[in-house]
């Protein structure tokens, strides 16, 4: 009886803090308080889509593109590494792509990679090695650009996220800008799809920027794809490997049980009445 | 087991007599979960959830500790170790999504397993002690999960150490030393980390240990059933192998394979992708979320956004952190006077009119709201709909539960569970020797035919 009384007390005592103190105060204050002032940007975010048609890799029966992979990488190459390192690929895993061990080796070496000359302990430089890791970038320019070897994971949805921010550059409709009294600060970049409309990195990528060896689309859109998917690639080389697994395992598991079900209402024939 | 038409292990074979003289492990386990344990024939699915948990937390154990083999818990390389996993080892990926989603549905579990206990009052006389540790088992994983959360040290690890340590810096006078001394430095870094990992590494053997006393404690008064009423009779029980283990076993595969799709096809969906980005501690992310399964909890932490202060005076009394934080503790450990505020003779909630509607149209809806709240930005209108569910939690639990059981009338309770199960029961009126006398018709409970093992 103790314990009942004290526990009612207790309860109604927490409940009377809680709604005089806390809820009464913060429903008072959303219903008549001015609401919170919205960032003139949030008016220009759009939410995107990724690319038309989706992604390969994309859904329970996906496939990796490796053309498309290589083109990736080599948009990686020539635009994006400028600014971005890749620290948690090595130069061996270029292997997955769908190079030779020779391809690999020449790729590495057309990489530089610094390291210390152990006759004289000075810094230098060396060509690549397929054991490297992509080597890091010295970037002094405003922003921070991240390291893109997890970006596809680290953003929600994030192979459409990397299409849609390098295809999301342009300019604010001036009609509604000039109503909001929205302007883009000083060095930085509009872009509708990142979460502030406002970004450091200029638009990277323009239409016929990169020439594909195999001749395919290089407007601002193929180049996306094809790098976005390369960085899902980065981020999860294993991400094919693990959904045909998955269907073996589940394939598996879907015989396993039907047995354990049937083995189940065997045992139990004799005890379970029968359904009315 | 405690009844007396319980099968008795018999050894077989030479070796086994043998065994049996020096040490009798066959027939702890034989009486454990063989056919010496007799459990009502009436349990439904929602009493698979014991069996399954107890798989969850070895799934837990085997993929940590080869996790651990590969994993360097030092802030510097520690989020690389993870990738290296991720890539380098063989099947890493598999174990580490393993694990992760690992923890995910060993709460789920746990969570059908508890919020059976509050339906059919498994925490009543006389298995209090049960629901005691399975609360403290409870406890322990939610602090083991929040631990092993942190050793990825990405943006959510380190900023979720960091909101979870500075709970505890809202205790008056001693509160920020406290949290220094938790962290072993003012901010989290490889002190904290270090001794996570360490921590993370020993919580769950200490769980494995409660849950034998868990186990050790149901085999007492034996599995409740569906129907609240106590086995009074052969005819009431099955042995546990082979029709438990049966019945686990094709449950145990639906659950697989749920946890296999997540594995294989959704490894992070129920994460969250700043944990991919490495700690920076000069970055803060824009909102800080634990991991889904404290979202109810975080919920009632958030709740209490004013200080307790006297009116018109400016004073205050206690801060709104501090009271979260009270509250947020004390909406567990008030599970632990469960069995004392629900004085309801009756136990299951099939057979209690008033209870079910409280537990249907409150319970549940309360705990889905604060379960969606909790991951929601603390920004209205969440904060007031969590407000409103936090005072129902409490009100459920110390109020309402208390009263309800003075004023409702229960619904008429069969004879036994052969009678629930087949309509009628043709034995004897007289229990036979070695029953356990149950609180179904509100009598105390005999504890002196219940002997140990």
């Amino acid at each position: 009886m103790t314990i009942r009384l004290g526990g009612i007390i207790a309860g109604l005592a927490i409940t009377l803090v809680l709604v005089l103190w806390s809820l009464l105060p913060g429903a008072y204050s959303y219903a008549f308080d001015p609401a919170p002032e919205q960032q003139p940007s949030a008016a220009f975010y759009e939410h995107g889509h990724g690319p038309e048609g989706g992604f390969s890799f994309d859904g329970p029966l996906g496939k990796w593109d490796y053309a498309q992979l290589q083109r990736g990488y080599q948009v990686y190459k020539e635009v994006c590494s400028a600014c971005h390192s890749l620290k948690y690929v090595a130069f061996r895993n270029l292997q997955q792509l769908g190079y030779t061990e020779a391809e690999v080796q020449a790729e590495a070496a057309s990489w530089t990679i610094p390291g210390i000359d152990p006759a004289t302990g000075d810094q230098t430089t060396n060509p690549g090695k397929p054991t490297d890791a992509f080597p890091p970038v010295y970037y002094s320019g405003q922003g921070h650009p991240p390291d893109l070897s997890l970006i596809t994971k680290a953003r929600h949805d994030g192979s459409n996220y990397v299409y849609d921010l390098l295809t999301g550059y342009g300019e604010p409709d001036p009609a509604k800008a000039a109503k909001v009294g929205f302007e883009t600060p000083d060095g930085l970049y509009f872009n509708k799809h990142f979460p502030n409309v406002n970004i450091a990195m200029p638009a990277p990528l323009s239409d016929g920027q990169v020439t594909y060896a195999d001749g395919s689309a290089n407007t601002t859109a193929a180049m996306a794809k094809d790098v976005a998917a390369f960085l899902t690639w980065t981020a999860e080389p294993s991400l094919i490997q693990r959904k045909q697994t998955g269907w073996f395992v589940i394939g598996f598991l879907l015989f396993a049980t039907a047995l354990a079900f049937l083995s189940y209402k065997q045992i139990w024939a004799g005890v379970k009445p029968k359904k009315k | 087991m405690s009844f007396a038409w319980a099968k008795q292990y018999e050894p077989q074979s030479a070796f086994t007599k043998w065994l049996d003289e020096k040490l009798p492990l066959p027939r702890l386990v034989y009486n454990a979960v063989g056919a010496g344990y007799p459990v009502p024939r009436n349990l439904n699915y929602m009493w698979n959830f014991g069996v399954l948990a107890g798989f969850f937390l070895v799934v837990q154990i085997v993929t940590g500790v080869v996790l651990a083999m590969h994993y360097a818990a030092n802030g510097l390389v520690a989020f690389a170790t993870v990738e290296h996993i991720m890539r380098d080892v063989n099947y890493g990926w598999m174990l580490r999504y393993a694990h992760a989603n690992g923890a995910s549905f060993f709460f789920i579990v746990i969570y059908m397993h508890i919020f059976r206990g509050f339906f059919y009052s498994s925490y009543k006389a006389p298995r209090e002690m049960i629901w005691l540790l399975g609360v403290v088992i409870f406890l322990l994983m939610m602090a083991t999960a929040f631990m092993g959360y942190v050793l990825p040290w990405g943006q959510m690890s380190y900023w979720g150490a960091q909101v979870i340590t500075g709970l505890f810096s809202a205790i008056p006078l001693v509160g920020e030393p406290l949290q220094v001394w938790l962290l072993g430095g003012f901010a989290p870094d490889n002190a904290a980390l270090n001794r996570f990992f360490s921590l993370h590494f020993l919580l769950p053997f200490v769980i494995a240990g409660v849950v034998i006393l868990h186990i050790w404690a149901l085999h007492i008064p034996g599995s409740s059933n569906p129907t609240g009423v106590e086995v009074k009779q052969e005819s009431d029980t099955v042995p546990f192998h082979p029709y438990y283990t049966a019945k686990d076993g094709f449950g145990l595969g639906v659950v697989l394979i749920l946890f296999t799709t997540m594995i294989f096809f959704l490894p992070n969906a129920l994460g969250h992708p700043d944990n991919y980005i490495e700690a920076n501690p000069l970055s803060t992310p824009a909102h800080i979320v634990p991991e889904w399964y404290f979202w109810p909890f975080y919920a009632i932490l958030r709740a209490f956004t004013g200080d307790l202060t006297i009116p018109f005076t400016g004073i205050i009394l206690v801060q709104a952190k501090l009271l979260g934080v009270i509250a947020m503790f004390g909406s567990i450990l008030i599970w632990f006077i469960l069995p004392w505020l629900d004085k309801s003779p009756v136990r299951s909630g099939h057979y209690r009119p008033l209870f079910r509607k409280f537990f249907w149209f409150g319970l549940i809806p309360a705990m889905a709201v604060l379960f969606y709240c909790g991951g929601a930005p603390a920004e209205q209108p969440y904060v007031v709909i969590s407000q409103i569910a936090t005072a129902y939690y409490f009100l459920h639990f110390l109020v309402i539960l208390p009263i309800i059981s003075q004023i409702e009338v229960p619904k008429p309770l069969p004879f036994s569970i052969t009678e629930a199960v087949l309509g009628k029961d043709t034995a004897p009126e007289a229990p036979r020797t070695g029953s356990v006398d149950g609180g179904d018709a509100g009598t105390a409970t005999d504890g002196a035919l219940q002997p140990a093992e």
